[in-house]
């Protein structure tokens, strides 16, 4: 039950978009096409429900205060947690890397439809960001993975919204300066007062 | 868009350039405005619209974010002859999050309670894109002062539109400026708070409008 919570918080109320302007970049530059959209979106509900648990084993078995002692006592006092920033970009960038070969082995039809977003999500601040909320919620390893799955869905759901806005909006006539990011910003703004409404669920 | 400043035509002798020559003086220039990281170019639109609810965290932002694109621009640009092409972008990851994890070191230390404030967004500094971005076009390429001069004029872009940003939203969403009451000292005393300026929208509306403002009056129509 307190999964289901977790995954409707953060899929609704914590929307990466919309409360916490994660992964931006890739929302504003990819959501010219709702079939695009959709693409990058899988992407990213597949690369946070794979990394964010990675992460996590990373930070209890190795980042974490005290967290080396498996490997022997004098490890014990070894406090790593300054390396954070530099083991979890690391981890995402390897395992982006190597969901791509996967895919690229096992199903060249989703690797063709996925293939082009994949090297882009290294560098997108939602997957590094649902880490490192992570981190500071305390979650544990299947609180995390639903975290990853929800959070992608949240993100997944706000791109092809938007997308799918957008490609009606080519037809409306918006003032030349608004035209492209200004409005964008603004249908985004308007988006996320409709999320708003949300807060205050539980379940 | 910066292409065309790069190539003019340098006709002066090429070892008595100036520290701060006309050509140089661009790197810092176009990005405030024509170029301007933000609202032109889209980029860093990630970490820099969540800590603009207030003007302090945002000025700490703004410094964190120029001292890490000076920097890192600095570094790659001494090595650029030195780094495969195919590892490039894991060494310029390597390099920002070495300086990221530096300015968050210093925040936890010396400055505790905005390192509360800022929480996630300083390690997010790692994925701005205006920071990847800046490596790989410019500092890949040029020598270290030209670079050095392009991580300020970027950075300076940067800062100043989220520091317009809040400005606005902490003026309207709490009635002050840098936790000074400006409408309680102008004698305005129950000035009404703006309950959207508090919320994300508020910051997605503003940075519209900025950008509206900005392109009507430099003529730049996206299509």
């Amino acid at each position: 039950m307190e999964l289901i919570s977790l995954g409707v918080r953060s899929i609704f109320i914590d929307n990466m978009v919309f409360a916490y302007f994660l992964g931006m970049c890739s929302y504003l530059a990819v959501s010219k096409k709702v079939s695009t959209a959709v693409g990058l979106g899988l992407a990213v509900i597949f690369v946070l429900t794979i990394t964010v648990p990675a992460n996590w084993l990373i930070k209890e078995f190795i980042l974490k205060e005290g967290a080396l002692s498996w490997m022997g006592s004098g490890f014990a006092s070894v406090d790593l947690s300054f390396l954070q920033f530099i083991m979890f970009i690391a981890i995402i960038a390897a395992m982006v890397q190597l969901v791509e070969m996967v895919i690229e082995k096992v199903s060249p039809a989703l690797y063709g439809s996925l293939g082009i977003f994949l090297p882009l999500i290294a560098v997108n601040c939602a997957i590094l960001g649902s880490s490192l909320f992570m981190v500071q919620k305390d979650l544990n390893l299947v609180e995390s993975t639903v975290y990853g799955f929800s959070s992608g869905i949240g993100w997944f759901l706000a791109i092809i919204a938007l997308a799918a806005i957008r490609e009606r909006l080519k037809y409306s006539n918006v003032p030349d300066g608004l035209k492209g990011l200004g409005i964008t910003f603004i249908i985004t703004g308007l988006m996320g007062l409709a999320f708003m409404s949300f807060i205050g669920i539980s379940i | 868009m910066a292409t065309e400043t790069l190539e003019q035509p340098v006709v002066k002798k090429e070892r008595s350039e100036g520290l701060l020559s006309k050509r140089r003086r661009k790197f810092i220039t176009d990005p405030l405005n024509d170029d301007n990281p933000i609202t032109i170019q889209v980029l860093g639109i990630c970490s820099a619209l969540a800590i603009t609810l207030k003007m302090e965290p945002t000025l700490v932002m703004s410094i964190a974010v120029l001292f890490v694109i000076v920097f890192s621009n600095l570094i790659i640009s001494l090595f650029r002859n030195l780094i495969p092409n195919r590892v490039r972008i894991i060494v310029q990851l390597a390099v920002i999050a070495s300086l990221v994890t530096l300015v968050n070191e210093v925040l936890k230390a010396y400055y505790y309670d905005m390192y509360k404030v800022l929480s996630v967004y300083v390690g997010l500094i790692i994925t701005n894109c205006i920071i990847m971005g800046r490596l790989e076009a410019f500092a890949m390429g040029n020598k270290a002062w030209d670079s050095i001069l392009d991580g300020f004029g970027s950075g300076f872009g940067y800062a100043w539109i989220i520091l317009a940003v809040a400005f606005f939203r902490e003026l309207f969403g709490f009635g002050s400026l840098f936790g000074f009451e400006v409408f309680k000292a102008i004698g305005i005393e129950n000035f009404p708070n703006n309950g959207l300026m508090v919320t994300p929208i508020g910051a997605f509306m503003i940075i519209g409008i900025i950008i509206w403002i900005q392109r009507t009056k430099s003529g730049y129509v996206e299509h």
